[in-house]
């Protein structure tokens, strides 16, 4: 593995070998947060060509953590926003002697052009590109459904798994259908019509309209953001109407099942998607996945950067 | 291929060192034994059990993983980590005795050192191998060794452990050419 581009390039084993080696990072970390010198000496970029507070953040923090020298690149007050093509950007940071870059862009795809682009020789992670992956996102909800209901297996054998909301435009749910999936779990879209996207029927899931059909059988539940300009564009009538039919309310929170848990990636519209009791409730753990976040992504860096590529993986 | 340690030579060299622990720290009160994985971790069992035995006291042992401090990790392909795990009284003020199968370079014990440094302070930080097989690369000397086995470098030498490999054996290996 040298770049972490989607999920769609990943074995089980190598997705396996991410979750282990974050668990085994996670837990040393348990006490007092102690900084590891394995990325000593080496320069990550954090190349965000879009806004995102906490995947930038947590990239960040993963980053120091490994002692590795972290440089800030965003769109706005950068020579991106003056319109610098990703070529130039690229080659730029190689001169700089950038050994990995992390890349959120609005354009899908725009992680593997930089990958493929010979421009520059270090690492490239896909932060989320357009409409297309957010491969750490998927990652650290595996992870954190692992350790909450797989009741010590390895995969997710045998879960079931609702990811709810606006799948037309979400590459959360994209990277996260691959890898759920992958991992054994069943996954299960609700949606209204409108927000799923064309060919939806060829991926590996179960399709529904109706929450409340689904929301009994299910151990994690996984809320999507709305985003409000898309009341605008006519996907959705109004934004009372979503919260009725797909908003995970006090009412909907009850009847699941007593183990199960509610995660979002964040940022949430609290009203909109969930109710602020359910974002609160002690079923939730969206806190805690930012938590599993930052060692996810410690993993991703170390697997990554620390060894070297050029030799067979000993995992 | 040759076996330069058979199993009832490893009990011995684990009892022996069990008891020098046990004088040199004047019992095992203050000691905590810290393997190195994967195969010191189980000999730092194998020693705890071993010094319960003689002093009738439990004795702290856990485990240290020192991947993270490596100064190798970009000479090898990527490795999977191995857990940490430091017994309750922790290291501070304590005798820790770090645990590992084979003493080579000395790197290895190097990176323990600085993992050690990141839990805590201990009083001292002894070293206790099952082999020394010499070519040191940095001024690192073992306190309690199982058995001194010269080598010449191109040699490679093999510890099996009943817990991992089902048999207890140290080998020593020629490489062709």
């Amino acid at each position: 593995m040298r770049h972490l581009l989607s999920i769609a390039d990943l074995t089980k084993s190598d997705a396996l070998s991410i979750l282990n080696t974050a668990e085994t990072l996670s837990r040393a970390s348990d006490g007092p947060m102690k900084k590891l010198p394995t990325l000593r000496g080496r320069t990550i970029v954090n190349l965000f060509a879009e806004d995102s507070t906490r995947t930038r953040i947590s990239f960040e923090a993963a980053a120091k953590r490994l002692s590795a020298d972290v440089i800030n690149f965003s769109a706005k007050g950068s020579s991106l926003s003056k319109g610098e093509s990703l070529k130039d950007t690229a080659q730029t940071l190689q001169a700089m002697g950038a050994d990995a870059v992390i890349i959120r862009h609005s354009a899908s795809g725009a992680a593997h052009t930089l990958a493929q682009g010979q421009w520059m020789s270090g690492s490239v992670i896909n932060a989320g590109d357009g409409t297309h992956e957010h491969p750490s996102q998927a990652l650290l909800d595996a992870f954190t459904i692992r350790k909450h209901c797989a009741h010590g297996n390895d995969d997710l054998t045998g879960l079931r798994i609702a990811i709810v909301g606006d799948i037309l435009h979400s590459r959360v749910a994209r990277s996260n259908v691959l890898l759920l999936s992958m991992l054994g779990a069943h996954v299960v879209l609700v949606a209204p019509p409108t927000l799923l996207p064309i060919g939806v029927e060829s991926w590996p899931v179960t399709i529904s309209y109706d929450l409340d059909s689904v929301i009994e059988s299910v151990d994690a539940v996984i809320m999507l953001r709305i985003q409000i300009e898309r009341m605008t564009e006519m996907y959705l009538p109004s934004a009372g109407e979503y919260a009725r039919f797909y908003g995970l309310n006090l009412d909907r929170l009850a009847r699941m099942k007593t183990q199960s848990i509610v995660m979002h990636p964040g940022p949430m519209n609290r009203g909109l998607e969930i109710s602020s009791e359910s974002a609160d409730s002690a079923r939730s753990v969206i806190v805690e996945q930012v938590k599993n976040g930052v060692s996810v992504r410690m993993a991703i860096l170390y697997l990554l950067l620390a060894g070297n590529q050029d030799l067979e993986v000993s995992l | 291929m040759s076996i330069a340690l058979p199993a009832p030579d490893i009990s011995r060299a684990i009892t022996r060192i069990a008891h020098e622990i046990c004088e040199r720290n004047s019992g095992s009160q203050l000691v905590t034994l810290l393997g190195i994985p994967t195969r010191g971790a189980h000999l730092a069992q194998r020693l705890a059990a071993e010094i319960e035995s003689i002093t009738g006291n439990s004795v702290e042992c856990g485990t240290l993983d020192i991947t993270m401090h490596r100064d190798d990790l970009r000479l090898r392909a990527p490795r999977a980590l191995a857990p940490t795990s430091i017994p309750p009284l922790g290291v501070e003020d304590r005798h820790v005795v770090l645990v590992d199968d084979v003493l080579f370079s000395g790197r290895t014990i190097r990176a323990a050192l600085d993992a050690l440094g990141e839990v805590g302070r201990p009083k001292t930080v002894q070293l206790a191998v099952l082999v020394d097989r010499g070519h040191r690369q940095l001024p690192i000397k073992a306190d309690y060794v199982g058995k001194n086995l010269p080598t010449s470098p191109q040699q490679i030498i093999k510890v099996h452990l009943s817990e991992l490999d089902g048999v207890d054996e140290v080998l020593l290996e020629e490489v062709a050419g």
